[in-house]
């Protein structure tokens, strides 16, 4: 699998991806900036990382969606191609209409910034097939806007047509609408979550309870 | 010509911004405060002389980026 990762101004994560990238593909990702019109040819993964891009201004991922980049990353997704989005990435994915809901400040208006366990809903995804159907593993987190919230049809919709990737499974801190932190598109191949498997991947992080996310996504 | 866009959160999403701020106020001594809503204000200088156009305009500039229509709602007024 080839991957190219986005960089939006404001984007910090993006060296965290390409390790995490690396440490599980073996080879190096793109790095693909904002104001290109198209992904490099032959990519089959595109990820946007995390950070504040463009501030955050206006909305969190509100300006990075209208970046010119996003217009090729919507086809990409229309194809069929793997989308990752975290974080920001999430908010971003959020903004542009690939994933349904939105994103709003914390409900205790701090943010955020420690480890949080994540159950696996379902692992018979390209993103997942690592795990086991609910699992915990440990993730960092580290957002003020990471409050998941849609309408209850689109909750119920999420739900009924099993499309929540992960939820908090040690107490929601943030507020998040039925402890989601994490969904799938329809089709199973856009994720976006909020807490950060890419920052343990390697045991000198402290861990690699993010690493099955790439490894599963290395062997698709 | 101006519009003035005002964004809010729609009734039913939880503004804990505008609970921060009620919480402060009845804390200063305003008891009267009850429920507070935080939003924004949007002014754009528009190029248009037809208020009804420049109305129009702002309108799809709120759906399209100023307003999240998933959890915000927006209204549009021309200033003269």
């Amino acid at each position: 699998m080839k991957a190219a990762i986005l960089l939006f101004p404001g984007i910090n994560r993006e060296r965290d991806m390409v390790l995490a990238v690396r440490q599980s593909f073996g080879h190096e990702p793109q790095i693909v900036w904002h104001k290109e019109t198209e992904l490099p040819a032959g990519v089959d993964l595109v990820i946007l990382p995390g950070g504040f891009s463009f501030g955050d201004y206006l909305r969190c991922g509100a300006m990075a969606a209208q970046s010119p980049i996003m217009q090729a990353v919507k086809a990409h997704a229309a194809r069929g191609g793997y989308v990752l989005g975290v974080c920001n990435g999430f908010q971003i994915l959020t903004e542009a209409g690939l994933l349904p809901g939105a994103l709003l400040r914390n409900a205790g208006l701090r943010f955020l910034s420690m480890d949080t366990m994540l159950r696996v809903e379902r692992n018979d995804t390209v993103f997942t097939n690592k795990w086991a159907k609910g699992a915990e593993f440990r993730a960092p987190m580290a957002h003020g806007d990471g409050n998941y919230t849609a309408d209850a049809a689109t909750l119920d919709r999420l739900e009924g047509e099993n499309l929540v990737a992960f939820r908090y499974a040690d107490g929601n801190r943030n507020g998040s609408a039925r402890d989601i932190a994490g969904i799938f598109a329809p089709n199973l191949r856009v994720l976006g979550l909020m807490p950060h498997p890419e920052n343990l991947v390697d045991p000198l992080m402290g861990g690699t309870d993010g690493k099955p996310l790439f490894d599963a996504l290395a062997a698709a | 010509m101006k519009a003035i866009v005002t964004v809010m959160l729609k009734n039913g999403v939880l503004d804990p911004q505008g609970k921060a701020i009620g919480h402060a106020l009845n804390n200063l001594g305003f008891a009267q405060v009850g429920e507070v809503r935080m939003g924004k204000i949007i002014e754009l200088e528009l190029a248009e002389t037809d208020a009804a156009k420049a109305k129009a305009a702002a309108e799809d500039m709120a759906k399209k980026l100023l307003a999240n229509m998933v959890i915000e709602s927006f209204k549009v007024e021309i200033a003269a």
